[in-house]
């Protein structure tokens, strides 16, 4: 299947989907007025690719800044991975936040209580 | 002429960084982020501070972009239309985001009692109350999660302030104050 790759805009995020690889990448910021819309593409693709996923799917989230409107379809999409990891085919989230950044911290802790999936919280310099 | 000198000292004696009057675009909330991004930056402000400021700046100006939707109509010759006031002040241990915008009279009570629900919990209610609304499917038609005031409100770690100005039994004003501190 193909890849979703889309540039990162003064709103929106970097996003990089690859089947081939099992490697899904959210970079940048997330903060666009219409959520949904932005999002559903994703969704979609992440739809396709969980009809022939890879054995282990990793996901990093490497969010400098994300929106209310932005927070339900980011549930959504864990929500969507939550359903493919099972006894053949794990997901693996990398939640990366920024030194000193504990809202973002918190928020993907706030995830990580919500969702069956394995989070992995990776504090760097720079995202 | 004075008017203008009196809009001026207003400000300044207010410490206004950025102020803005008119209707909210898509196109003038991507300007008025990126102009206070760089503001924060010229000041050298904590990570920790400027990102605090900017998340609540994008929640307070989507608010007023989602919820101001149409014209107040108070009869054949007077309506309102969906202009907003937005403020930015930069004071000596924080900073102020400051909204100002008409509303109907009939759903002030509603949001007051949303504000004064979200004002009487602490931290970590607010967390949980954050957790839960993120998690409860619903979502408005324009696609809003209903969590801006409590985010707002859990960023900036301080109580909301408002006030609402009954013009008349069909128009009021609403004002918030969110403060972050340094």
């Amino acid at each position: 299947m193909e890849n979703l790759m889309l540039e990162g805009s003064a709103k929106t995020p970097k996003v990089s989907f690859n089947a081939s690889e099992g490697f899904l990448e959210l970079k940048g910021r997330s903060i666009p007025e219409n959520s949904i819309e932005f999002y559903k593409p994703l969704n979609n693709w992440i739809d396709s690719y969980a009809t022939n996923p890879k054995g282990l799917t990793s996901v990093d989230i490497k969010l400098e800044y994300f929106n209310t409107s932005s927070s339900k379809c980011i549930l959504d999409l864990f929500k969507q991975l939550e359903k493919l990891n099972g006894d053949n085919t794990e997901v693996k989230i990398n939640w990366y936040f920024e030194e000193d950044d504990e809202d973002m911290e918190e928020a993907g802790e706030d995830y990580q209580a919500i969702i069956d999936l394995p989070f992995n919280m990776i504090e760097i310099e720079e995202i | 002429m004075n008017n203008i000198y009196d809009i001026f000292e207003k400000l300044d004696e207010k410490k206004i960084l950025l102020s803005f009057k008119g209707t909210i675009t898509p196109d003038l909330l991507t300007t008025i982020l990126q102009i206070i991004e760089s503001k924060l930056d010229d000041y050298d402000e904590k990570p920790k501070v400027k990102r605090k400021v900017f998340n609540i700046l994008v929640e307070c100006l989507q608010n007023l972009y989602h919820h101001i939707d149409k014209e107040i109509v108070i009869d054949a010759k007077t309506t309102y239309d969906k202009s907003a006031l937005l403020m930015i002040a930069r004071n000596e241990n924080n900073y102020q985001v400051m909204t100002g915008n008409y509303m109907e009279t009939k759903d002030v009570e509603s949001l007051r009692e949303k504000l004064d629900f979200v004002n009487s919990m602490d931290k970590d209610s607010l967390k949980a109350y954050y957790k839960e609304v993120l998690n409860d499917g619903n979502r408005s038609s324009k696609g809003t999660a209903g969590l801006g005031m409590v985010d707002i409100a859990r960023k900036s770690g301080q109580k909301l302030g408002y006030h609402f100005l009954e013009l008349n039994d069909t128009l009021s004003f609403f004002s918030l104050i969110v403060t972050i501190s340094e």
